[in-house]
Parts: structure tokens; C-alpha cells; sequence
């Protein structure tokens, strides 16, 4: 008997009747594994029918007796009577916290920028408070900082580039500390923009011997900037200078001429043309659709010390994450990771990237409403890309095991196993095969992925 | 010529000087008109520098509106990243005079050592000579890898940068204590202890106040620096916050804030230093 099936279904056959024994026929069963990709309208109503049933089960342990009391009463009159005297509300409210955090109080650390808004909305929205958590979401300077302030544990978790957890794994830019992600924070949402003088330069062929800025070497942003360059005969390490800028600097570098442009992380991007001093070449988004970008990242110390209060962060930030992907939920979220307290920037500006109607900075205004998306689910194959990249730009010297490192950092399967309890729908696979700029990756072949490139650093 | 009249004269200069300053900037900042024509719709999306030709640098007007701003509500609290001028500068000056006093605290002892005893002064002096002139702020990185917490990293930062000028200046004025006062009290059979408090200690005073009169300024120096690396809370902090929201108004004001504590703690050391101060 499961205790997944209906106990206030007075017809229910008691005796197994499909392959697994959970369900009364093979067709049902069929049937439940198929609906359990469907999100339930809403997770109270979810909660409370989990709630619910056990209360039932746990009055009338035996099915028969249970069977004839149902069909006496009715259903919904055996609910009513149930929540009468079980205060069925208040388990509820127990119950969606599921296992108690160890700790309460977190510190999760945040770079300024629109990628950080599942993190950063969670606070002022209650997303965080909701899953019974006291979270401060602490802004910090950079990277680096924000990478050693968590490797510290002055941070329990944190938000990084999605490169940097694989990177602090393996040892690259800082001591090998073992990191997972369990969830990426958006998805698309950076630009190229360049400065306005080069308005007439948008052949990326005519870029040769110009500067730019990128936030960190183990980003999405580095990654997808030596691709882009690449695929149009530029050689990244050779042709162009690619320098490492906090994003903040970035538009005041673009101001003084001391860049010619960079891909950077929305907000910067569209700050940049609404200080009027850059426009917007291409949207991330046109060299990958679907790329991540930032991930929600923690210590596997802090997962195994505090397995709790991490499932629990977890599935705040899942929750964040699914609201900020509703179209009609953003104006609302730029209005409230705007303040001086988050993000610090002028809402205008904020809105923009978000709703994805935005100036182009030649005087155009353009729509695209997947500027920017937010889907938390952490690809295997989104790692296994970034290593074929790492390798590709000689920061992975020597071999490496794709598939292992992915699937010991990127987390998929406890956050399908966390997305599957809280009724959303993942996918089944941890890996997936995407375009970028039109060349296919597979993810079963690294290997020749990294060699079918012409431009790479030699090895 | 009076002193007084001096006085009334170099304060009119100051004033003409402030004034001039100030007309200047404002004349340098105002809009330069020229604004390429562009929709309305396009023009809503933009910020004030692109559609109003608006400088960038703002005008000594923006900076003293949003000054009275800040100044009238210096102690609120948003949250962990927003909070009020008057607790940031709180912050600051906790951690430059926790710093501090553990630099007094080992400076000066150990700068009597090393000046009574010409052994020890020769002895430390390599060391010192090295680790004077290191930048505090590249001990920053050693000091995140090795404390593990950040503001107890600017705590030691603010330490190591203000100690050295204390310990040197210490070395100094007790090592050149005027040798017939150290003999009369010699001749009187006055211990080692207590020679050193009752005859070298005032006699090297001065010295040593000026001392640490350099070591405060320095350390107010660096902790913008290392509050800007390390961020969370503190002036730099703010300085850092406000610059990434591109804010220079914000970020004037908070220079001209840096400069006023500054010159406070200052002028506090210079008083200690008058008091302290004998006529020969």
C-alpha cells in the first residue's frame, strides 16, 4: 500500500494491481506517472491533501474499516469532519517545512546583478521566511570575495557564476573545495554591448586589436565571448584583450574609453545605454538560447552539516525561481530588488531587463520577453559544456572526467527528486543536447567537442 | 598687525576660495543642451544623462540636497546592505580603533624595549625595516586566507598598517631621551621601571603622540580601502555600494565625510600631543 494513492476513495481496490504494486491497475499506474509532471495548482492545496491523507490513514489504519466509514459519510463530509477536530491546517504548515532546519539563521551572499534576482527577491517577497528560514541576503564586492567568504563559511550559500562551483571543485583559481549546485539561477540574460562610437562596427571581423571586459575568468560571460569572437575567426587569447572587470567598473571603463565594449550581466548592460554611453550588440541569448548563467551554489560541508536548512534554502530558491519565470510576476520583482538594500539601481533600468522591452541604445526599442528566464533545474549537461570550455582555453590542463565532475557538482537529481515533493515538473534526463550559435553539443562526447574547434589554445 | 585680524583675513580667503571652487564645479556641470532627438517611448527607457544632456558629474546643487538628505536621517536601517550614514561611520571608527588601540597597545611597550635596549634595537631593526613600507592592503589577501572572516581581516589590516609609525616614533623618543636626566636618575638609584614611567615616559611623550598622530591617519586611510574589498558594512562599504549604482553624488558625499572624520580624529591626537608637550 502507498501512501500516495487516495485513502478517501471509498471504491479503491485494496488489492495491488500494476508492476510497481502502488497503484490498482496498470493502466493508473500509467496514468500516475504521467500526472506526476503535472504542477497541482497550488502547493497549499498540494500540502494539505499529503496532510490530509496521512491524517486519515493514521485514524483508520485498516483500509476495510476505513472503506466502510467513507462510504457511510462521503468524502468530502469525512474531510470536513476530520479538519473539525484535527487541526489540519496547522499540520499542514508543519508539514510543508518538512525536516527542521538545523539552522535557521543563513547568510547567503549576492553580487549586485540581475542574474542574483531569485536569491535577492526571495528576501523582500518571503520566499525565504516561508520555508521557515531567517535568511540575510548580503551583498558583496566581488567574485573572488564572494568565492572566499563562502569557501570561509562566513557565507553558508551563496550566488556564483555557474563556472565557479566546477572551478572551486577542481582546484582552479583557489584550493580544491568540493562545492554542488542544486539550482541555476537564470537563464539567457547578458549582452554584448559595445561602446556607441563602434555603432558602425557590428561585424565582429572588424574587432580585431579592441579591449574587452568581461567579470570574471571562470564565467559564462568568458566562455561565451571567446565562442562568439571565435566563431567569427577571432582569436581571443591573440587578436582581442579580454580583461577581467567588476561589473560596476564596467560602464564607468566604457565611459572613459578604456574599453571598447564587453558581455556583461544585465543589469550593467542595459545601465550602459541608460547612462547613454554604450548600446546593445547581441543578447547573450542569440549565441545560446537557454544558456545559464549564475548558480546557487554551496559547500558540501554545509550540505552534509546541515541537511536541512539546505533542502529547505533549496526549495526557497526553487520557489523563487518559478515566480520570477511568470512574465506577468517581473515588474513586481524590479520593484522590489531595486532599493539601496539589494541591487541598488534605478528601477527604470531594472524593469527593462526584466520584462524584456528595453532601449537598444541606437534609438530603438525592442521587445523580447526571454531576455532574461529563470529555470532552476541544474543540467549535467550545462557542466560538462563549461568544462569543454575550461579545457578549450587551457584552464583545465591535462584530462578530466566530464561526466564525473558534472554530476558530483551539479546536483540534478536531489533537485528533480526537491522540484518533483514541491509538484513542479522536472525533466527526467540530467543531460540535454543544445545549439550554440548553431553547432550541436553532445554531451556524451566531450572530447570531440573541444577538438572540432579550429581557434583553442594549444595544449 | 594684530593675530586676530590675520585670523578674520585668512578666513575670508577661505570662504573666497570655497566660493570660487564651488562656482566653478557648478558652472562645469550644468546640462550641455546638446540631446539627439529621439521618441518618446525610446526616451522613457533612457536616464536623464541621455535624454537631458544632464553631465554625469553632478553639481554642487544635486550634492547638497542629497547631503540634507543623509544628514537628516543618518541612523536608519534597511537591512543588511542599507543602512544610514551615521552607522556606517560607526562602523568604521569601531574597527579603526579596535585596530588602533591594539597597535597602542603593542607598539608602545615594545617600542620602550627595543629604545632602552641598544641590543634589541639593533636586532629588530631588519625586521622592522621590511615591514614597514609593505602596503597594508597586500597583506589583505594573507589576512582573508589565513583569519577566515573578513572584519576581523580589517581589524588586523588597520593593526599592522598603524603600528609602525607608533613603534618607530616610540623607539625614537625614548632612545633620544637627553642622556642627563637618564644619569640623574641614576645617581638618585631610581629602578629601571620606574625610570622608565617617571623620567622617559614624559620626556619621550611628545614623540610618541606624534606617533600615533601619523598612525591615525593612516589608519583612517586604509580602512575605506579595506572596507571597500571586504564590503558588508562601514564608509567604504557605502563608497562602493553607491559606485555601483553609478551614484557619484552619493559617492562626493561620502569623500567629504571621509575628509571631515578624518580631520577630527586628527585634530583629537593633535590635542593630547599639546597637552603633553613641555617647554625646556
Amino acid at each position: 500500500m502507498s501512501i500516495f494513492d487516495n485513502p478517501f476513495d471509498p471504491d479503491r481496490n485494496l488489492r495491488a494491481g500494476c508492476a510497481c504494486g502502488q497503484h490498482q491497475s496498470a493502466v493508473e499506474h500509467e496514468q500516475a506517472t504521467a500526472l506526476r509532471c503535472d504542477p497541482i495548482e497550488s502547493e497549499e492545496k498540494r500540502y494539505e491533501g499529503v496532510v490530509a491523507s496521512a491524517v486519515m490513514r493514521a485514524m483508520f489504519p485498516q483500509d476495510v474499516a476505513r472503506r466502510a466509514f467513507l462510504k457511510s459519510v462521503g468524502a468530502s463530509t469525512a474531510l470536513a469532519a476530520l479538519s473539525q477536530f484535527f487541526p489540519l491546517q496547522t499540520a499542514t504548515e508543519v508539514f510543508a517545512q518538512t525536516g527542521t532546519p538545523e539552522k535557521k539563521d543563513l547568510k547567503v551572499g549576492f553580487i549586485p546583478i540581475t542574474c542574483a534576482t531569485p536569491i535577492i527577491m526571495a528576501a523582500p517577497l518571503g520566499f525565504y521566511s516561508k520555508h521557515g528560514l531567517n535568511v540575510d541576503v548580503v551583498k558583496t564586492a566581488g567574485w573572488a570575495v564572494i568565492r572566499d567568504k563562502t569557501i570561509n563559511k562566513e557565507y553558508d550559500a551563496a550566488h556564483m557564476l555557474a563556472p565557479m562551483p566546477l572551478a572551486i571543485s577542481l582546484g582552479l583559481g583557489a584550493n580544491a573545495i568540493p562545492f554542488a549546485v542544486p539550482a541555476i539561477e537564470n537563464i539567457n540574460g547578458q549582452g554584448i554591448v559595445l561602446a556607441t562610437k563602434h555603432k558602425d562596427k557590428r561585424d565582429p571581423k572588424d574587432w580585431k586589436g579592441m579591449k574587452f571586459a568581461i567579470p570574471f575568468d571562470y564565467s559564462m560571460h568568458n566562455y561565451l565571448l571567446r565562442y562568439y569572437l571565435a566563431e567569427h575567426g577571432i582569436d581571443p587569447d591573440t587578436d582581442v584583450q579580454l580583461r577581467s572587470v567588476p561589473p560596476p567598473e564596467m560602464v564607468a571603463n566604457l565611459r572613459a574609453d578604456n574599453i571598447d565594449g564587453f558581455l556583461a550581466p544585465d543589469n550593467i548592460c542595459q545601465r550602459a545605454i541608460y547612462d547613454g554611453v554604450g548600446f546593445m550588440h547581441l543578447l547573450s541569448k542569440e549565441i545560446w538560447d537557454g544558456h545559464p548563467c549564475c548558480s546557487f551554489a554551496a559547500s558540501r560541508e554545509f550540505i552534509t552539516t546541515a541537511p536541512n536548512s539546505f533542502a529547505a534554502l533549496t526549495r526557497a530558491i526553487v520557489d523563487a525561481t518559478a515566480y520570477a519565470s511568470k512574465a506577468e510576476n517581473r515588474k513586481q520583482i524590479a520593484e522590489a530588488i531595486a532599493p539601496a538594500n539589494y541591487i541598488n539601481a534605478p528601477v527604470t533600468v531594472l524593469e527593462q531587463v526584466l520584462t524584456g522591452t528595453y532601449a537598444d541604445g541606437l534609438g530603438g526599442v525592442k521587445t523580447d520577453a526571454k531576455r532574461v528566464d529563470f529555470d532552476p533545474f541544474p543540467w549535467q549537461s550545462f557542466a560538462v559544456w563549461m568544462l569543454t570550455q575550461m579545457k578549450r582555453w587551457g584552464q583545465i590542463k591535462g584530462d578530466v572526467d566530464y561526466k564525473a565532475v558534472a554530476e558530483q557538482v551539479y546536483l540534478a537529481t536531489d533537485t528533480r527528486k526537491l522540484m518533483t515533493e514541491m509538484g513542479l515538473s522536472p525533466p527526467a534526463s540530467a543531460y540535454k543536447s543544445f545549439a550554440v550559435m548553431g553547432k550541436t553539443f553532445d554531451p556524451a562526447k566531450p572530447e570531440d567537442y573541444v577538438a572540432s574547434f579550429k581557434i583553442r589554445k594549444a595544449s | 598687525m594684530t593675530t586676530s585680524s590675520l585670523r578674520l583675513r585668512a578666513g575670508l580667503v577661505s570662504i573666497a576660495l570655497l566660493a570660487a571652487f564651488l562656482g566653478v564645479w557648478h558652472l562645469a556641470t550644468r546640462s550641455t543642451g546638446t540631446v539627439a532627438t529621439m521618441s518618446p517611448e525610446y526616451a522613457k527607457l533612457m536616464g536623464l544623462t541621455a535624454t537631458q544632456g544632464k553631465s554625469a558629474m553632478p553639481g554642487p546643487l544635486d550634492v547638497g540636497a542629497k547631503l540634507w538628505e543623509h544628514l537628516r536621517r543618518p541612523f536608519y536601517d534597511n537591512g543588511p546592505n542599507d543602512k544610514g550614514l551615521g552607522i556606517q561611520l560607526g562602523y568604521s571608527i569601531a574597527r579603526v580603533g579596535m585596530g588602533y588601540l591594539l597597535a597602542v597597545l603593542v607598539a608602545i611597550p615594545l617600542g620602550f624595549l627595543i629604545g632602552m635596549s641598544p641590543l634589541l634595537s639593533k636586532a629588530l631593526d631588519p625586521f622592522i625595516q621590511v615591514l614597514k613600507p609593505i602596503s597594508p592592503l597586500a597583506w589583505m589577501p594573507l589576512a582573508l586566507y589565513t583569519i577566515k572572516d573578513s572584519s576581523i581581516s580589517a581589524i588586523f589590516v588597520i593593526f599592522i598598517c598603524s603600528i609602525w609609525p607608533m613603534l618607530l616614533n616610540t623607539v625614537f623618543g625614548v632612545a633620544s631621551v637627553r642622556k642627563e636626566w637618564i644619569n640623574v636618575a641614576r645617581t638618585l638609584e631610581v629602578g629601571t621601571l620606574r625610570r622608565a614611567f617617571t623620567v622617559i615616559l614624559p620626556a619621550a611623550a611628545p614623540t610618541i603622540l606624534t606617533g600615533m598622530r601619523i598612525s591615525i591617519g593612516i589608519a583612517w586611510l586604509v580602512i575605506v580601502a579595506a572596507e571597500m574589498l571586504v564590503g558588508g558594512t562601514g564608509i567604504g562599504y557605502f563608497v562602493w555600494n553607491e559606485w555601483n549604482n553609478l551614484s557619484i553624488t552619493n559617492v562626493i558625499i561620502a569623500i567629504l565625510l571621509i575628509g571631515v572624520v578624518g580631520m577630527l580624529l586628527d585634530q583629537i591626537l593633535a590635542r593630547f600631543t599639546r597637552m603633553v608637550t613641555f617647554p625646556e
